[in-house]
């Protein structure tokens, strides 16, 4: 009784989970200085090391981290990938730049966009600034960090990176 | 440190899959299209419903397809008193193990009843077809008492 019609060879099989994402107290204070407009990561009392994003403690000593680092708008690239795949649903049109990037401050990297750049000509150690969204818009979001642009400054030596202070220069032991 | 507000906020992780239905699933299903419930004939000469693409005991490629019928009765089943938003009825209803006329072992579905008290074991059943169907095994939106005006 049915017309004829192509045989069934597929079906649509989504998968949608729904949490509620709880930040925690570390997390919270790096989001809420990021509506600020300010980058903030952790220093361990006992090793030093800064960490974005801050999680509360330090991997290493396992002790609880406190106080808090406003870091710097400035990065260096550590890593890098061109994503020439597109993916369902993203927003952003391949080819385009996943980094690494170790903001002045911090010793450890997060990952962000990288554009206003010619892809080929990016590289390990080269120095890169945020590009923030208008005030207005800014949220408790890593996002209102559009992408990070190139820098006009000479390369990071690949051994000094993660190793600057805020200020940009090497912090001496 | 200073007391700081502790952010929380709803967040969804989806993954649109899709899935390839392969020629016994995918035949299954455009039977479930056109309203039919197809199953498939094993070399012990039992029906299995849904059907099988390898006999569970030779291995071998099943294709003895067989149209079963659109009752069957209640194997076992389990009363869901408060459905989540993914089940397939949003009012409580009854997952069930249905063992449809003309075959031979039960298929897991749900039932629509008004109440736990109306489901038994042995209990028959029937096929509410869904007002669209278009391949999918919720072309079956439910199996309902086929004894009981609801």
């Amino acid at each position: 009784m049915s017309e004829a019609r192509e045989p069934v060879t597929g079906i649509e099989a989504p998968v949608y989970l729904q949490y509620q994402f709880t930040a925690g107290r570390a997390p919270s204070r790096f989001l809420s200085a990021l509506k600020q407009g300010r980058l903030t990561g952790q220093r361990c009392p006992g090793c030093s090391q800064v960490y974005i994003p801050p999680r509360g403690a330090c991997p290493a000593c396992g002790i609880a981290t406190e106080e808090e680092v406003t870091l710097s708008n400035k990065a260096t690239v550590q890593s890098f990938t061109i994503v020439y795949i597109p993916i369902p649903g993203n927003p952003i049109k391949p080819p385009y730049i996943v980094a690494n990037l170790v903001p002045d401050g911090a010793n450890i990297s997060f990952i962000h966009l990288l554009s206003e750049c010619v892809n080929e000509e990016v590289h390990i150690g080269q120095r890169v600034q945020a590009v923030w969204k208008p005030e207005a818009e800014w949220d408790y979001k890593m996002d209102n960090i559009i992408y990070y642009k190139p820098l006009d400054e000479p390369d990071v030596p690949v051994e000094l990176i993660g190793k600057l202070g805020v200020d940009g220069r090497e912090v001496q032991p | 440190m200073s007391p700081t507000e502790v952010l929380s906020e709803a967040f969804e992780l989806g993954f649109t899959y899709t899935r390839s239905t392969g020629p016994v699933v995918g035949r299954f299903l455009t039977g479930l299209r056109d309203r039919r419930i197809e199953g498939v004939r094993a070399s012990d000469g039992r029906v299995i419903v849904p059907p099988m693409e390898y006999d569970s005991d030779t291995a071998a490629a099943l294709d003895d397809f067989v149209e079963v019928g659109q009752q069957g009765e209640i194997v076992s089943w389990c009363w869901v008193s408060e459905p989540r938003r993914a089940h397939p009825l949003q009012q409580p209803f009854a997952w069930a193990m249905i063992k449809l006329d003309g075959a031979d072992v039960a298929m897991i579905h749900c039932v629509s009843a008004a109440s736990e008290s109306q489901l038994a074991t042995g209990a028959r059943v029937k096929v509410r077809w869904a007002e669209e169907t278009r391949g999918h095994i919720k072309d079956i939106a439910c199996f309902e008492l086929a004894e009981v005006t609801q």
